[in-house]
């Protein structure tokens, strides 16, 4: 756990840099994180996939793997790793402020 | 009158589920009627399948692991064998393949889980049982078998496509007995094993993930994590060789492929109307197994959406809470709430040594000894949890499948025994 400050507030961070609490995040705190990220401007493509990840959170209380993206997000698995080259559910995730989506086990 | 419950699926869940539900209803009756169990299945062939992973090292042969279906049921059970249609939940009706229509007053899936081969680019294409293989399905174990005979040297590549799979420790023991194998063959140092998976470590949870890693360090056998294949080339045709590409862009070269491929739940979940998710598993409650859908469909095994393994013992703890609801259902009385997730994997390290692993949804596989303090050891190899692997096939089909209860092994997780880890003191 940490504390770092995006878009001029103080928000909780786990160690993986993952929102501790969902409801602390901002669209302009994404922004910030993409720029830092190298993934640079966030473009419509991107927020599509960030907004999505947000809604099936807070209705499904878990964000989706990369495989349930591909087949309900209505973009294909090639142009996730294409908007989000290290890795759309988990780079989504981040920036949408929500927690690592689990893998089954 | 009486009343019908029907079974899809005769593999584990289904299996332990019916006799279970049989031996309870031969004595009870529900509203003063007699209650009648049919269990549907595509065909008559009950394979064990943990034995799938000692096909390819010549290790077991078909008749030690393919039974009857109906040998495994109570005489007293109907087993109707044709493929299933569609279930339709509003008129709480199973449609068949073959026109039969069997309407039911519970309805349990236990249909598990099946391989999307086609959903990977390439995968089930050129090369394909070639140089490309599975061993999750009979007909890949066995033609593996050959090829492993036959391979003289160079690089093994195993590949978890994407989770979630049953049995996820599987591949790893692949890997293990893989550098068994070829040890045993004199031809170790000709052989370059690379397991490829999809997670960020070599399992899911930090410590067993910890264990497993180092495990795969000493035996000589390479990890490469996040990687997600996109793309199989099975056999060289454009000069650039065998090889997975990643869709990072990342490729790994090989000689001989053994993938796990995606998985899906059963078709005919897909063409029921709200009966399941994208993937065609189907919503389950976690703690009492009741569907999400309607309140008399109950879930088993590799069926349901639950986030814990897909595994047999999985589905063998589950099975207890599950018949348990069902009767409670029927009498109309509150459900158990009482499955924890519980699941125990024996996972075969090679050279006749295993380890354990014993977990539930909130406590990852710790270190200990199982079920009490003076058991098997869990997360360290040993020849007795090697043994612990071989004897539990007798138990599966003369414990498990009846639907006897297992001495000393409860649905719930034993505590006791395990070493308890830094963030999870608060719950022991």
């Amino acid at each position: 756990m940490s504390t770092a400050t995006l878009a001029g507030t103080q928000v909780t961070l786990n160690a993986e840099g993952f929102f501790d609490d969902p409801t602390q995040w901002t669209r302009d705190m994404a922004v910030e994180m993409a720029a830092a990220d190298g993934i640079g401007t966030l473009t419509d493509g991107h927020w599509k996939v960030i907004e999505f990840m947000r809604r099936e959170f807070l209705e499904k209380g878990a964000g989706p793997t990369v495989r349930m993206l591909g087949k309900v997000s209505g973009v294909s698995i090639k142009e996730l790793y294409q908007l989000f080259p290290k890795g759309p559910a988990k780079t989504a995730a981040r920036l949408a402020g929500i927690p690592k989506p689990k893998g089954c086990i | 009158m009486t009343k019908r419950i029907v079974v899809l699926g005769g593999g584990t869940g289904g299996t332990l589920t019916a006799n279970r539900l049989h031996r309870h209803y031969k004595v009870h009756r529900v509203d003063d009627q007699r209650v009648e169990i049919v269990v549907v299945d595509q065909d008559n062939h009950h394979v064990y399948q943990p034995a799938l992973l000692f096909v390819p090292f010549g290790l077991t042969s078909r008749q030690e692991f393919v039974r009857p279906r109906t040998e495994q049921l109570h005489p007293d059970i109907e087993f109707v064998e044709d493929t299933i249609n569609h279930v339709d939940t509003f008129r709480d009706t199973v449609v068949l393949d073959g026109g039969r229509e069997l309407a039911y007053d519970v309805l349990v899936i236990a249909t598990g889980a099946t391989l999307a081969v086609d959903e990977t680019e390439g995968l089930g294409g050129a090369g394909w049982n070639e140089n490309v293989f599975t061993f999750y399905d009979l007909a890949g174990a066995t033609a593996l078998e050959s090829a492993l005979d036959s391979f003289e040297g160079g690089k093994l590549v195993v590949n978890v496509v994407d989770m979630p799979i049953k049995c996820p420790v599987a591949p790893l023991e692949f890997c293990f007995l893989a550098d068994w194998y070829f040890t045993e063959r004199g031809i170790r140092d000709k052989v370059e094993i690379t397991y490829a998976t999809p997670l960020d470590g070599a399992f899911t949870k930090p410590i067993a993930s910890a264990a497993l890693a180092s495990l795969l360090e000493e035996k000589g056998i390479k990890l490469l994590t996040e990687f997600n294949t996109g793309t199989v080339v099975g056999t060289d045709t454009d000069g650039d060789g065998k090889r997975l590409i990643g869709y990072d862009g990342r490729e790994l070269e090989f000689d001989l492929a053994v993938v796990v491929p995606l998985h899906n739940g059963a078709a005919y979940v897909g063409r029921s109307e709200g009966l399941g998710d994208e993937l065609n598993f189907v919503p389950t409650d976690p703690h009492t197994l009741q569907s999400k859908v309607k309140e008399n469909v109950f879930v088993i095994g590799d069926a349901t959406d639950v986030l814990t393994s897909k595994a047999g013992s999985v589905t063998h703890f589950e099975g207890e809470v599950l018949v348990s609801n069902i009767e409670r259902f029927l009498d109309h009385e509150p459900l158990d709430t009482s499955y924890d997730g519980h699941a125990n994997c024996f996972i075969e390290t090679g050279f006749g040594k295993a380890l354990l692993i014993d977990f539930n949804y909130d406590t990852e596989p710790l270190p200990g000894h199982f079920p009490t303090a003076v058991g098997m050891p869990l997360l360290k190899e040993s020849r007795f949890n090697h043994l612990g692997k071989l004897l539990f096939q007798w138990v599966y089909w003369h414990a498990l499948l009846p639907g006897r209860d297992i001495p000393g092994v409860g649905a719930d997780m034993p505590r006791h025994g395990k070493q308890r880890s830094n963030n999870e003191e608060a719950m022991v």
